[in-house]
């Protein structure tokens, strides 16, 4: 019974995910009592306070970027490439499409498109360069993604002034120009809340299906994973390795280019100063938590982003939301041990329970 | 198992951005009591920008008013704080959530409210918003706090210009925005009024849309010790909390510094005191002092206030006399002449 079930990967995964979320729980109550709050209570306001639909609502939005962040992660973990440049193609390519949409006049649809399409492109481009690199050079991509992030960030200065892409808001902040209303996505009431769903949630569950296609249904998705579990017998078996870290690169920084689409054509239709950063940061842990799978991320990206948004009320009772963050690396951390654990455990259970079938042939 | 490892990093380093960005170190506090004594208690709300309460500068600026109003008024004051990248349907929550538990007046400290503000205005009609360093909300219901800040500027460039004897003086802001950008104006446009061939160094710790520079002493330190390191005798930092690390570089450096926003003499250690010059001060208390109390007389009015030296919304501090000298009489001559409109400090 207890093979059976421990036979199929998904129990595994929902047996460590359960199992890392009562630790993470026990370890944020332990602070929590440390710094002379009440656990249950805490988390009944926060149970609470999610549970408003303003609070659903803005949990929907969030997670759809933390979403499309992860799913961008997982693309290049899957061959064990590591995209630590997640946020700043992001960051870049809705910067340049908000900038494109709001200089532009489309009729809608196309409008829309166009924006998307300067996104992906943006983002895949930009994901090239340390692919290219990598093939190339063989510099590590850990290094350039990373040192790409201040350099996007740079670009993003440099470009966000008023004179080259920018306009001038309000007497002190600065944005792109403002995207006409044939350009923009409207958002999707909700029961009991003036605040709306974003439309282009649609795009995150569609891109969410295409990586689920992808990796499991194409050649390309086949040669990805062979490419992840060992790169030299994938080499021997005829994968183009140089040319998977480029695909599996850009294919990465083009669903990064789509993590600020919801936000951008749904609420702010400008970037400025404050537009969201640090999704793509976030995305990193949400693609380990999510163990890589489209399923798996989907869950983590709702649990982060229910976190995030229920940090408010912890805020207004006077405690440190900083909270939040700790029950946040507790969850990572402790579902990376456990799934370790929660995997050799199963094994076991396999080893002795053909063992156990050999034995009973053998007598 | 070398995958694993590789993972248990990945996961390690994810953490640690996690954990940077969660830094804030803001202590619990206790709301105020609840009435008994016959007076109304006023509810106020406040809804920081990055960096929340202890910045010892622009935040903890909007507290003190709000403890001066507590001598005077009966307040509960609940004051939140705005994590660093969060998006605009994050603040959207956090008025509302103050508006709704019936906060009244609520203000929020710092321009990125303003399209947040915009949608929770109309909704709380009866509650009075008010808003720092911004005017594009115009609603009945909200008042605009806006600063000349390139005027007190201006006047602590002329104490640095008058101050330094090496002829060569910086400036550090904490990140590139339109707002900080009109702080260095001012200083660079009084500092050469004094000395025209004076040597500015001008440094941003970050750059938009990365905020942190407002919340990085470590950085603040770095820059400020570069600048001494150059020759640069007396440092003028517009950052926030980042401006605590800059003022460890000055006390180490036994080199001049000038604090933001706050009065910095006040809330530096006995060590650091003598190294404070001046402070330009942004006088965020007495507009939300001003503001909180014509909420509990009835008079507050809506739209721009407009504050500057002519009505002490914005001033340098005289804290430290043995530093500032007879410099005094130029810049308080400065000063009249700014007022009178015989000088007009620019904006970029």
């Amino acid at each position: 019974m207890i093979h059976r079930l421990f036979a199929r990967s998904w129990t595994r995964t929902l047996v460590a995910a359960f199992v890392a979320l009562v630790f993470s729980i026990a370890i944020t109550s332990i602070v929590l009592s440390i710094s002379g709050f009440n656990p249950p209570s805490t988390f009944q306001a926060m149970f609470e306070f999610g549970k408003e639909p303003d609070s659903i609502v803005n949990t929907l939005n969030k997670a759809a970027g933390y979403y499309l962040s992860a799913l961008a992660v997982a693309v290049g973990f899957r061959m064990n490439l590591f995209n630590i440049g997640v946020d700043g193609q992001y960051r870049l390519a809705a910067m340049l499409a908000a900038a494109a949409g709001g200089a532009w006049s489309l009729p809608p649809v196309l409008h829309q498109l166009v924006i998307i399409i300067v996104a992906v492109l943006v983002g895949g481009l930009w994901a090239a360069v340390p692919a290219l690199l990598k093939v190339t050079r063989g510099v590590s991509e850990v290094i350039s993604t990373i040192m790409l992030n201040f350099i996007a960030t740079g670009i993003i200065a440099y470009l966000l002034n008023p004179g080259r892409l920018a306009v001038q808001l309000g007497p002190n902040n600065i944005g792109t120009k403002t995207i006409s209303r044939s350009g923009r996505v409207p958002g999707t009431p909700f029961p009991g809340t003036d605040l709306k769903l974003y439309s282009l949630l649609v795009i995150a569950i569609l891109a969410g299906i295409g990586f689920w296609f992808m990796i499991n249904r194409t050649r390309f998705g086949f040669d990805l994973r062979a490419t992840g579990l060992s790169q030299s017998a994938a080499v021997a078996s005829g994968v183009d390795a140089r040319r998977m870290v480029v695909m599996a690169m850009v294919i990465s920084g083009a669903i990064a280019g789509l993590i600020g689409m919801p936000q951008l054509l749904g609420e702010s239709y400008t970037y400025s100063l404050n537009f969201p950063t640090g999704i793509g940061l976030t995305g990193i842990g949400i693609a380990l938590l999510g163990r890589n799978g489209p399923v798996g991320i989907a869950f983590a990206s709702l649990l982060w982003a229910f976190l995030d948004v229920s940090s408010q009320i912890l805020d207004f009772n006077d405690i440190p939301k900083e909270i939040v963050a700790i029950t946040q690396a507790a969850v990572l951390l402790s579902v990376v041990v456990v799934y370790e654990v929660v995997s050799r455990v199963g094994q076991r259970i396999d080893q002795r329970h053909v063992a156990a079938q050999l034995g009973e042939v053998a007598a | 198992m070398r995958r694993g490892v590789k993972i248990v990093a990945v996961a390690a380093s994810a953490v640690m951005a996690l954990s940077a960005a969660g830094c804030g170190g803001k202590k619990a506090t206790t709301g105020g009591g609840g009435g008994g004594d016959g007076k109304k208690t006023l509810k106020v709300g406040l809804a920081y920008d990055v960096g929340g309460r202890g910045d010892k500068s622009f935040n903890d600026a909007a507290y003190a008013g709000l403890q001066k109003v507590q001598q005077e008024l009966k307040l509960d004051v609940k004051d939140l704080e705005a994590k660093e990248g969060e998006s605009d349907n994050d603040k959207i929550q956090r008025l509302e959530l103050l508006a709704k538990s019936g906060y009244n007046p609520v203000v929020a400290v710092g321009f990125v409210y303003a399209t947040a503000l915009g949608k929770v205005a109309p909704k709380y009609p009866n509650t009075k918003f008010a808003i720092v360093d911004d005017n594009t909300i115009q609603q009945p219901n909200v008042t605009d706090l806006l600063f000349a800040e390139q005027e007190g500027s201006y006047l602590v460039g002329a104490a640095a210009a008058k101050k330094s004897q090496t002829g060569n003086i910086g400036f550090v802001g904490g990140v590139q925005t339109p707002l900080i950008k009109k702080f260095e104006a001012g200083y660079v446009a009084g500092a050469k009024k004094i000395n025209p061939k004076i040597k500015i160094q001008i440094k941003y710790i970050s750059q938009p849309p990365d905020f942190s520079g407002f919340k990085d002493p470590a950085k603040g330190k770095t820059i400020a010790q570069g600048m001494y390191d150059q020759g640069a005798d007396v440092v003028y930092v517009a950052a926030g909390l980042s401006g605590s690390g800059s003022l460890e570089a000055a006390a180490s450096a036994k080199k001049w510094f000038i604090g933001v926003d706050s009065d910095q003499w006040q809330t530096a250690s006995a060590a650091e005191k003598p190294y404070v010059l001046t402070s330009m001060l942004k006088r965020v208390d007495t507009a939300v002092f001003n503001f909180v109390k014509s909420v509990g007389d009835g008079t507050v009015q809506k739209g721009d206030l407009r504050f500057s030296l002519k009505n002490d919304g914005i001033d340098y501090a005289t804290s430290n006399p043995s530093a500032l000298g007879d410099m005094t009489t130029t810049l308080n001559d400065l000063k009249q002449q700014i007022i009178s409109g015989k000088i007009t400090p620019p904006e970029k």
